[in-house]
Parts: C-alpha cells; sequence; structure tokens
C-alpha cells in the first residue's frame, strides 16, 4: 500500500491528496497539464518538500510529522520527462553510476537482463549526445532500474517521442511491468498509454483527486470526471479462446460474453486488453439478425449521463459485471424510451486492440 | 636579445605567484563559485557584488586599501603580526593576498556560471539514484563544470600575470622579492633599455597567445567575456 497525504501550494496552485493506492502494479497518475501530477511525484521523490505530509511506500515510512527523508536516502526511482543523461559520462558510466550507488540491495533484475530487456547492449560505449530520444530514454529507464528501486516513478517518460516512436517504445515498458515486481507510478496525459499500460488509475485535476481505481472499472464510468469526447469507452480484459484464420479474426471471452477480433496473432488462451470506444457501440432493443455488426451482447443500462451541448448521451452497460461504454443521441435516448435498469442488445462495430 | 638574473628571477616569481594564486582561488574560488549559483539567501546580492568589485575598481584603489588593511593598523596586519608572520606589504604573501582578491572575478564568476547552466536536473537525477550531497558535488558538479574551471584556471592564471598597478602599490617592486615582469618591463623603459623591455614583451605576448589558443583548441566554446557573465542555460 502506498500511502500519500501530500499539501504543497505554490502561488495559486494547491496540490492536496490524501489517497491509498495499492503497493504493487502500474498506477496511471491522469490529468491535464498543470493539474499537479509532476508536483505529485516530485513530493513522492522527496524533491519538493510539501509543507505537511506523510508518504508510505509498503511500510517504509519516507515522510511524516517527524521527518523529511532526503532524496538519496529514499529507495525510488525516477524516470524524467527528458532523460537528463549525464552528459560527462558514457552510457556505460551512466550505468555503472546508478549501480555503485545502489548500496548492494538486491537487485531486481540482473544488469544483463536490463540492459537487453531495453535493448541497449550496442549503444554502451557512446556518449548521450550520441543517442536518439528514444535510446536516451531507455538508457536512462535502466539506469533507474540499476539502482533497485522499490518503488519507480515515470514522468511521462514518452513525452519527449514522437508518435511512431512512442508506439516503438510501449512494448519496451509492457515487458518491464511484467519484469519488476515493484509498484509503478506512471504519469500521463495519453489516455492510450495509460489503457495500454496501467492496472490502476488516479486522476488529478486543479491539484485535487477527482477519480481513483481500478483502471478498466474506472475507464469505463459513464461519470468519469475529464471530457473524454471521442476518447472514451471501455477498457476490457479479455481472453482468447478461439482462432477463426480463413478471415483473420480470433474469438475472445469475458464475463459479459463473446466478441469477435481482429486476429491479435497470440495463442489461445492468452489474456489480453481490449478498448471499446464509445462512439462504436449503439443500442437496441431487440436483437437484429440481418446486421454486418458480429458483436452483440446482451447488457443492462446503468448510467445515463446526458450532455444537452451536445445532444448526446454516455451510457453505462452492464455487461455481465462489466461496464461498457455507448455514446448515443439524446433523440433516439428518447425515441427508444431507455431508462436505467433496462435489457437491451448493445451492437459494437468495432474493438481496438491494446497489445 | 638575452634576459637578465634580474628578469629570470622576475619570471620565476611571476609564474610562482600566478601559479600559487590560481590555485589557491580554485581551492577557495569553488565553493563560494558554487554557494553562489544554489543560494537563494539575501546575501547573494552584496557577495556577488564584492566578489565583482575588482573588476571595476581601480587597481589602485584596491591596492591602496589592501596596503591599509595589511599594515601595522589594519586588521589583516594585526592578524599576521599576532600570528608571528609579521607584515605582509612588501613581501612575496602580500603579493599573493593582493593577487587573490584582483584575481578573485576571474576565477569565481566562470565556475558559478558553469554551475548556474547545468540546472537542478543532474542533481535531482543524481539524489534519485541515491548520490548524497557531497557525492553529488565531486561526481556531477564538478564534471559538469570542468569547461568553467578551465576557464577560470586560464582566465586567473592569465591575469594575474599581467597586473601592474596593484602589485606596484602592494610589492614595491623590490627585484627578487616583489618584482615581477611587468614591473621589469616598466623598470627597463625607464631605463631606455629597450631591447630587454622587448625581449620580456614578447615572451609575455608569446605566452598569453599560447595560453588562449591552448583553451579555445580544447573547450572551444569558451567565451572568456561571456563565461563572465551571466548565461542563458543550455537547453
Amino acid at each position: 500500500m502506498i500511502q500519500l497525504q501530500i499539501a504543497l501550494s505554490f502561488g495559486d496552485f494547491q496540490l492536496d491528496t490524501d489517497i491509498e493506492i495499492p503497493g504493487d502494479g502500474v498506477t496511471a497518475l491522469f490529468g491535464d497539464s498543470g493539474s499537479g501530477k509532476s508536483s505529485l511525484l516530485r513530493c513522492i521523490a522527496g524533491l519538493a518538500k510539501a509543507e505537511k505530509g506523510r508518504v508510505c511506500v509498503n511500510g517504509e515510512i519516507w515522510q511524516d510529522e517527524n521527518q523529511f527523508l532526503p532524496t538519496h536516502l529514499r529507495p525510488v526511482g525516477y524516470v524524467f520527462q527528458e532523460s537528463s543523461l549525464f552528459s560527462h559520462l558514457s552510457v556505460r558510466g551512466n550505468l555503472d553510476y546508478a549501480e555503485k550507488r545502489s548500496r548492494g540491495r538486491e537487485s531486481l533484475v540482473s544488469r544483463q537482463e536490463i540492459v537487453s530487456l531495453l535493448g541497449i547492449e550496442a549503444v554502451l560505449d557512446r556518449k548521450p549526445d550520441g543517442l536518439s530520444g528514444g535510446e536516451r530514454q531507455r538508457v536512462a529507464i535502466a539506469r533507474t532500474l540499476l539502482s533497485s528501486p522499490k518503488l519507480l516513478l515515470m514522468d511521462e517518460p514518452l513525452a519527449s517521442l514522437d508518435a511512431a516512436r512512442k508506439r516503438e517504445f510501449i512494448p519496451y515498458l509492457k515487458k518491464l511491468r511484467s519484469a519488476l515486481d515493484i509498484p509503478i507510478i506512471y504519469v500521463s496525459h495519453s489516455l492510450n498509454e495509460v489503457a495500454q499500460l496501467a492496472d490502476h488509475i488516479l486522476v488529478l485535476n486543479n491539484g485535487n483527486v477527482q477519480a481513483e481505481g481500478a483502471l478498466t472499472e474506472t475507464l469505463s464510468r459513464a461519470d468519469f470526471p475529464m471530457s473524454l469526447d471521442d476518447d472514451a469507452g471501455a477498457v476490457l480484459d479479455v481472453e482468447v479462446v478461439a482462432k477463426e484464420p480463413d478471415w483473420q479474426m480470433e474469438r475472445v471471452m469475458f464475463s459479459g460474453g463473446e466478441l469477435w477480433l481482429r486476429d491479435s496473432g497470440l495463442p489461445i488462451g492468452t489474456v489480453h486488453r481490449i478498448r471499446v470506444l464509445a462512439r462504436d457501440v449503439s443500442l437496441a432493443t431487440e436483437r437484429h439478425e440481418n446486421t454486418s455488426i458480429q458483436n452483440i451482447l446482451p447488457v443492462t443500462l446503468d448510467v445515463i449521463v446526458e450532455n444537452a451541448d451536445t445532444g448526446s448521451a454516455l451510457v453505462q452497460l452492464n455487461a455481465g459485471g462489466h461496464a461498457l461504454l455507448a455514446r448515443i443521441t439524446q433523440k433516439s435516448l428518447a425515441r427508444l424510451a431507455l431508462k436505467q435498469e433496462d435489457r437491451v442488445w448493445a451492437q459494437i462495430k468495432s474493438v481496438a486492440l491494446l497489445q | 636579445m638575452e634576459f637578465s638574473v634580474e628578469d629570470f628571477s622576475a619570471i620565476w616569481l611571476t609564474l610562482k605567484l600566478a601559479g600559487v594564486v590560481t590555485v589557491t582561488l580554485l581551492v577557495v574560488g569553488t565553493p563560494i563559485a558554487w554557494w553562489l549559483s544554489q543560494t537563494r539567501s539575501w546575501l547573494k546580492g552584496p557577495i556577488s557584488a564584492i566578489v565583482a568589485l575588482p573588476l571595476v575598481l581601480p587597481p589602485s584603489v584596491l591596492g591602496f586599501y589592501l596596503l591599509l588593511a595589511m599594515g601595522p593598523h589594519g586588521p589583516v596586519g594585526k592578524f599576521t603580526e599576532s600570528l608571528g608572520l609579521g607584515l605582509l606589504p612588501f613581501t612575496f604573501w602580500g603579493l599573493v593576498v593582493g593577487s587573490l582578491v584582483y584575481s578573485m572575478p576571474f576565477v569565481i564568476q566562470p565556475i558559478q556560471n558553469a554551475m548556474e547552466s547545468m540546472g537542478q536536473r543532474p542533481l535531482e537525477v543524481a539524489a534519485t539514484l541515491r548520490a548524497g550531497p557531497i557525492d553529488r558535488f565531486f561526481t556531477i558538479v564538478l564534471p559538469l563544470a570542468k569547461p568553467g574551471l578551465v576557464t577560470a584556471g586560464v582566465l586567473g592564471f592569465a591575469h594575474t600575470l599581467g597586473e601592474f598597478g596593484l602589485v606596484l602599490m602592494i610589492g614595491g617592486n623590490i627585484p627578487g622579492a616583489t618584482q615581477t615582469v611587468s614591473l621589469q618591463i616598466y623598470d627597463h623603459v625607464e631605463a631606455l633599455q629597450y631591447g630587454q623591455a622587448q625581449a620580456l614583451s614578447l615572451m609575455m605576448l608569446a605566452f598569453s597567445f599560447a595560453v588562449l589558443l591552448l583553451l579555445y583548441t580544447f573547450n572551444p566554446n569558451s567565451r572568456i567575456a561571456g563565461s563572465m557573465f551571466r548565461q542563458k542555460p543550455k537547453v
């Protein structure tokens, strides 16, 4: 368990949190720029001193009324937005710097594993100046891991990369997530990154915690505190149960039913994550058989959030205990006379793979 | 063009003076530069002004006050006498003290600028990698400030070599004790010994050029004038 009671103000801005997040897995810290994400990370690392606060990580107290552990005494790893490698040292020198100071603590993963996991064998003898942005960030992550942290903080580690490099990088982060056995707090304002990587989400707005919970549940709520527009949608963890190679499709299962989607290339039995955008889900009161839409699930209406400005409504559906979201017009809502607890059919036009 | 015995002793004395002053200033000035680059204390303004004073004060003014301070009634003079060291004016160590003050901004300011332009980020990174404050100073601050330290050393050395007014005021131009090359050149010219003045001047010119050439060859981005003043940090 990671306990974060932090009060910090500078100028007009006030950060005020009192939360507990899980002591393992990836927690996404999500919010607009200026919402206090980086400030919260800096307080956790001790780089900023919260006026009053309590930081407790899996039983170790890093800050409370009586003590403030300076950064270098906190077993924390911090990956900054820009890579911040030491320019006077080679890549190898940067890694040595971290390893030497890990105080012989039991390493999470061996140095060799880290280097190959992040694919930086070829650049070990180069100076940071000669590396690409993506390479630099990978070295920075490797360096952080070599210091054997007990909590890993990542502050928009992909912010300095372009879209193509980001896509390239996400697999590294996923490998990392499964190789490490430490909690990670991952700051991002990209819903796509968050949906792919995180188990848990914490939404900050203007220095306050707006929502917090398991990622799949929280993102699938119709009353999610941030306006996501076209990005609104449900995230589901599904299991591959069958393949249909002739059509390059696969069948996946979750407690709400079965879905057909484009073959992910993953073997039968694998669990992977998909995203169903609200705009791709429509509702019907009867089951239509003659339609091109293959994915039709029986669901119950849970929550309806109407938006008079856009004439649309976001409907949260219950599919076997999992939430799905549908965006429909207010007109359709009235025409079908939909209300809470109604049983309807959700027609899903397409499903995005997140793997 | 041949150097006399006095010329050689002046050259040796000058090199010794510049060497002692440069090394002392690098050792003492680096922590001061570090403090100035990090502090948010109100003292930063006054201390910065004191460090920069020798840039604008005429050497004769500086020399005059140092002479008073180091004299028998001055605070420094009383202190050195109480230590049994005697009085400093008109001695080599008097010259050293004077030159330390006179060359101080040329050493401290380039180091301070290098330290300010590196920003907080490398230090924060090092702290998250478990480097304590002293560890960070030696493994991050000093290596990253190296161009500033080199510039500071070269400037401090070259500036001490070339001073005239202050060494005249404090040292009194005593051959073998306080007569530096620049004073010796002045003496030669006064005595109409243009050949000897020429030899020493040419040597100073060649030496200064060689030092600056070395600096720019190995440290191509250093700007002496620029390094004296605040630079925008590189992004």
